[in-house]
């Protein structure tokens, strides 16, 4: 190698990499290529089947349970007061429940998978209400909906009123409001659909 | 529009058959002496030109001396109503008699008044309770319940 001059003597320093090595170069990386790549590479999927390549798709069981009763939660009937005329607006098509996968009131318990308590309980009904929860099959949960649902209301020192859901059955989500309007009623089963996809498929906490 | 009778004229067809049954009178009701009050009922019920054949309501109020009971009479044939009252002294265990013989409206109505006033109405066909519990104690719409 030259030593290396200073000033104006750049030009005459040989380069690393002329324009026509890079040229050289890449025609026989391009050569390389071509002459190793004679045979396709083979589908490293292939000694699965067409069909089982369609259709597995990879999780676990729990996600995949709790995404199924998170987005197929039917009701059962249990309205009575009038939160209950709100509910039935929320099931209408101006708020249109069936966007959540559950617009299927159900009038069995055997069949439902949720209460939405929608009124007042009193004494009388109350053990007619603890049995129709009693009916309905595990996995199930329930929404207090409206202040009388939670705590009695306005109705809690009456003679005649359950003060709350919760003293006889238990509640998962508490839905404020004297009537709650029907976007409060879809957050609170957004509340409990996410409340769902945290728990576990085996056992409900 | 049903027309509402006025209930002087209707006392003095009253008092011919049975004077004394009517201890006070307004324009638009009577009271009624509880011992003459199926009496006077069956005769407001039966009489041609009154002919109260459907009783709308029976009520209760509490004014500490006493109960006041209303009953709301309405005539389907001539489109006129009455209102008759009669009262009941004492809170231990007051009693009417009952009206169901005459209309069967009276049968929930006085079971309620039974339950929450505490009015016995003897000769009533089922007199217990009706919106409570049959072991609850007291009657709620007493003014003194909560004491």
């Amino acid at each position: 190698m030259e030593k290396a001059g200073t000033g104006m003597e750049i030009s005459k320093q040989p380069f690393i990499y002329s324009d026509r090595e890079i040229d050289d170069k890449e025609g026989q990386v391009i050569e390389d290529l071509k002459a190793a790549s004679q045979t396709p590479i083979p589908d490293p999927d292939r000694w699965l089947d067409e069909e089982i390549k369609k259709s597995i798709l990879l999780t676990t069981v729990d996600a995949v349970i709790t995404w199924g009763r998170r987005n197929s939660l039917y009701p059962v009937i249990c309205f009575p007061a009038c939160c209950a005329f709100e509910f039935i607006g929320a099931m209408g098509p101006r708020f249109d429940l069936s966007r959540f996968g559950m617009e299927i009131l159900r009038a069995s318990p055997r069949q439902a998978d949720l209460m939405i308590t929608a009124g007042t309980l009193t004494w009388k009904m109350a053990p007619n209400v603890k049995r129709v929860y009693n009916q309905m099959a595990e996995p199930k949960w329930v929404i207090a909906m409206g202040a009388c649902a939670i705590s009695g209301g306005i109705f809690r020192s009456s003679y005649s009123v359950v003060p709350g859901y919760n003293r006889i059955i238990p509640v998962d989500v508490y839905l404020p409001g004297c009537p709650p309007r029907p976007e409060a009623l879809m957050q609170a089963i957004g509340m409990l659909q996410h409340k769902i996809s945290q728990g576990t498929s085996i056992v409900k906490e | 529009m049903t027309t509402s009778l006025k209930a002087p004229e209707v006392v003095k067809q009253i008092q011919t058959r049975f004077p004394g049954a009517v201890t006070e009178v307004t324009d638009t009701a009577l009271v009624v002496d509880s011992k003459s009050l199926v009496d006077v009922m069956s005769f407001l019920k039966d009489t041609a030109g009154l002919d109260f054949n459907y009783m709308t309501t029976v009520t209760a109020i509490d004014y500490f001396q006493y109960f006041e009971v209303v009953y709301n009479l309405v005539s389907m044939e001539h489109n006129h109503s009455l209102t008759v009252k009669t009262r009941v002294y004492g809170r231990d265990n007051p009693k009417l008699p009952s009206v169901v013989s005459l209309w069967r409206s009276a049968d929930h109505q006085e079971r309620e008044i039974y339950d929450l006033m505490g009015i016995t109405f003897e000769g009533h066909p089922n007199m217990k309770r009706i919106v409570l519990w049959p072991e609850f104690r007291g009657h709620p719409q007493r003014k003194d319940y909560l004491k």
